[in-house]
């Protein structure tokens, strides 16, 4: 059901549809358990003026009140945020970060109990020493609580759509010619390829001369690899352009869309 | 393969929005079930949404569109492939009256264990103390225990003044927080495989064992029980129970006997790991209230057959609950 590769959890439903969750590296994890700490501190900072009131009342009371506060909020926070925002605490959110279940199941309200129980021994000895070596150590970046609750963290990076206007330069594409060949393109082209080819485009003017040939030389090595245009649609551009040209045909549908919804 | 990409994005779109809301509105009522024409609809709709998963793929000029269905058929996957009880509303007293004694029954042999690993500790916390008196300054960490007992119960018995006044809400906090950190550690400690847990429930015997035999030597039996029955009686089964929790989880590790993979050995004790956790907490607030507001007055103020008394009836009272509680819904299921 599941494989592992490199920081991603590659989950296979059984039918047979795959989609892959990226990992989050503890790094990023103790990025987020900084920003809980601090909202933490913040919330029993607040919630001891209310104590501090209650302390003219009765001075055992408004300690007892605090002792209890502390407790409750530095275990409960992790525990509440993560249940009602299914996965996620504040420090989560903002580092697009959340709790899943390992097998891509419904993340239960005991698993969110026991990831956040075991977090008395993850951050043994200090600052999460223990939890962040064995994150580091572990296949899925689990530390100790993950590992018992069956859980993991994953992190969504934001999807950024490339810059199409730096593709439309109005110049000739010969690739358009030959439409069954592009479809074939698109088809064979993985989106991490397609992204590596729309980077490469896009930064083209930050590389060095050689590097700029080289990684156009290569890049167009290997699309001609997935599919091999005919010779008069090859001849005499350059392994920069017919990478443009690569780009352009499995974008094509979005391009012609904006040409024509500007022409209106 | 996708010809013409705006013409099926728009098309499936419509799809799409179905399927996200039916998993909103299961999510947002997990008690909810639905009719089987809305349970065939939930079935295609996740199979349509699959496919056009499987089909934009392929596309490589869409990251956000197949994010986007990525977690749709995420969702729907958990949703449809997820065996375990949904969360139910809250129910307090059922849960205490049944679940939790159930659960408790359920890994009886782990409390034995754990109940053996506190007796070894004592025990040898008492022998101990029978052959060198002195090592108390190093077995107990209290300073008022590393004194002469009888020098201890001639000062709490002569003193008039309550020295707890107005300091026994935050005392009794700070026991029931204090006492339910020691319990999470002695479950999280499971996770050594329960050889941290064991040393955990060990040590606390052995304080247990010579706090008891240096009192009894002293001949302070009658104020020994005075003081530790009324708290202790709930207090220390409640660190048996936590101690039972880190054996559960550390047999759920180790899985003896088996035959179920890891994952699937703590997925299935993940519920009695929090419901015996759950329990222990409730079970030292009462044993911080107890101690801070009754176990710290002796005689002449309270006397200690009153004490004892109470601490054998909270005993008798446990063991019925944990024995007997939840069995009679336990027959009516099996009848069912």
């Amino acid at each position: 059901m599941l494989s592992n590769r490199i920081n991603t959890l590659l989950i296979k439903t059984p039918e047979g549809v795959e989609f892959s969750l990226r990992l989050a590296g503890p790094i990023t994890r103790f990025l987020a358990w900084a920003i809980d700490l601090a909202t933490i501190i913040a919330i029993i900072s607040i919630i001891n003026v209310f104590f501090a009131i209650l302390g003219i009342l009765s001075r055992d009371l408004a300690a007892a009140a605090n002792i209890i506060g502390f407790f409750v909020v530095s275990i409960g926070y992790g525990i509440l945020t993560e249940w009602y925002w299914q996965g996620q605490t504040l420090g989560k959110k903002l580092l697009r970060l959340r709790v899943m279940d390992s097998q891509g199941l419904r993340l239960q309200f005991s698993q969110v109990v026991i990831r956040n129980l075991l977090r008395f021994i993850d951050s043994l000895p200090a600052l999460y020493l223990v939890g962040g070596l064995v994150c580091l150590l572990n296949q899925r970046a689990q530390r100790l609580g993950d590992f018992a609750a069956n859980t993991i963290v994953t992190w969504n990076p934001r999807v950024s759509e490339p810059d199409l206007n730096q593709l439309l330069e109005g110049k000739y594409n010969s690739f358009h010619d030959y439409p069954h060949l592009e479809a074939r393109l698109r088809q064979h082209v993985t989106p991490l390829e397609a992204q590596i080819a729309v980077q490469s485009i896009m930064r083209r003017d930050t590389l060095d001369p050689e590097a700029r040939i080289a990684l156009f030389r290569d890049l167009s090595a290997y699309f001609q690899t997935l599919v091999t245009f005919p010779q008069e649609a090859t001849d005499g551009i350059s392994d920069e352009r017919y990478v443009r040209n690569v780009v352009e045909a499995i974008f094509r549908p979005k391009v012609s869309l904006e040409i024509s919804s500007n022409s209106h | 393969m996708i010809i013409d990409l705006q013409k099926f994005i728009t098309e499936e779109r419509l799809y799409w929005s179905e399927l996200e809301a039916m998993l909103d509105r299961l999510e947002r009522k997990p008690d909810e079930k639905l009719a089987l024409g809305a349970l065939e609809r939930f079935h295609y709709l996740y199979q349509r949404a699959s496919a056009d998963l499987a089909k934009i793929s392929t596309f490589s000029a869409e990251p956000n569109t197949r994010q986007y269905l990525e977690s749709l058929v995420g969702r729907a996957f958990g949703e449809i492939h997820e065996t375990r009880d949904k969360p139910h509303r809250l129910r307090p007293l059922h849960w205490f009256f049944n679940t939790f004694p159930q659960t408790f029954r359920k890994h009886l042999r782990a409390f034995w264990i754990s109940l053996i690993a506190i007796l070894v500790g004592a025990a040898f916390g008492g022998f101990i103390m029978i052959v060198d008196s002195s090592t108390k300054q190093i077995l107990l960490p209290f300073s008022h225990l590393q004194g002469d007992p009888s020098d201890r119960v001639k000062m709490e018995e002569s003193t008039d003044t309550d020295r707890l006044k107005g300091a026994k809400s935050s005392f009794s906090s700070f026991l029931m927080t204090h006492n339910t950190k020691v319990a999470i550690f002695t479950l999280a400690l499971g996770m050594t495989w329960g050889i941290g847990t064991l040393i955990m429930l060990f040590y606390n015997g052995v304080i247990l064992g010579a706090v008891a035999v240096d009192y009894v030597l002293a001949g302070e039996s009658a104020f020994l029980l005075g003081w530790l029955l009324p708290h202790g009686a709930i207090e220390i089964p409640a660190i048996l129970l936590a101690g039972q929790a880190g054996i559960v989880l550390a047999s759920a590790l180790i899985g003896w006997g088996k035959p179920i993979s890891l994952r699937m050995r703590l997925r299935k004790t993940s519920n009695d790991l929090v419901t015996l956790i759950s329990g222990v907490a409730l079970m030292l607030i009462w044993a911080g209230v107890v101690e801070a507001f009754f176990s710290q007055y002796h005689e002449p103020i309270m006397p200690y057959h009153i004490k004892i008394a109470f601490g054998c009836f909270e005993l008798l009272i446990l063991a019925l609950f944990l024995g007997r509680a939840g069995r009679k819904s336990a027959y009516k299921n099996i009848k069912l």
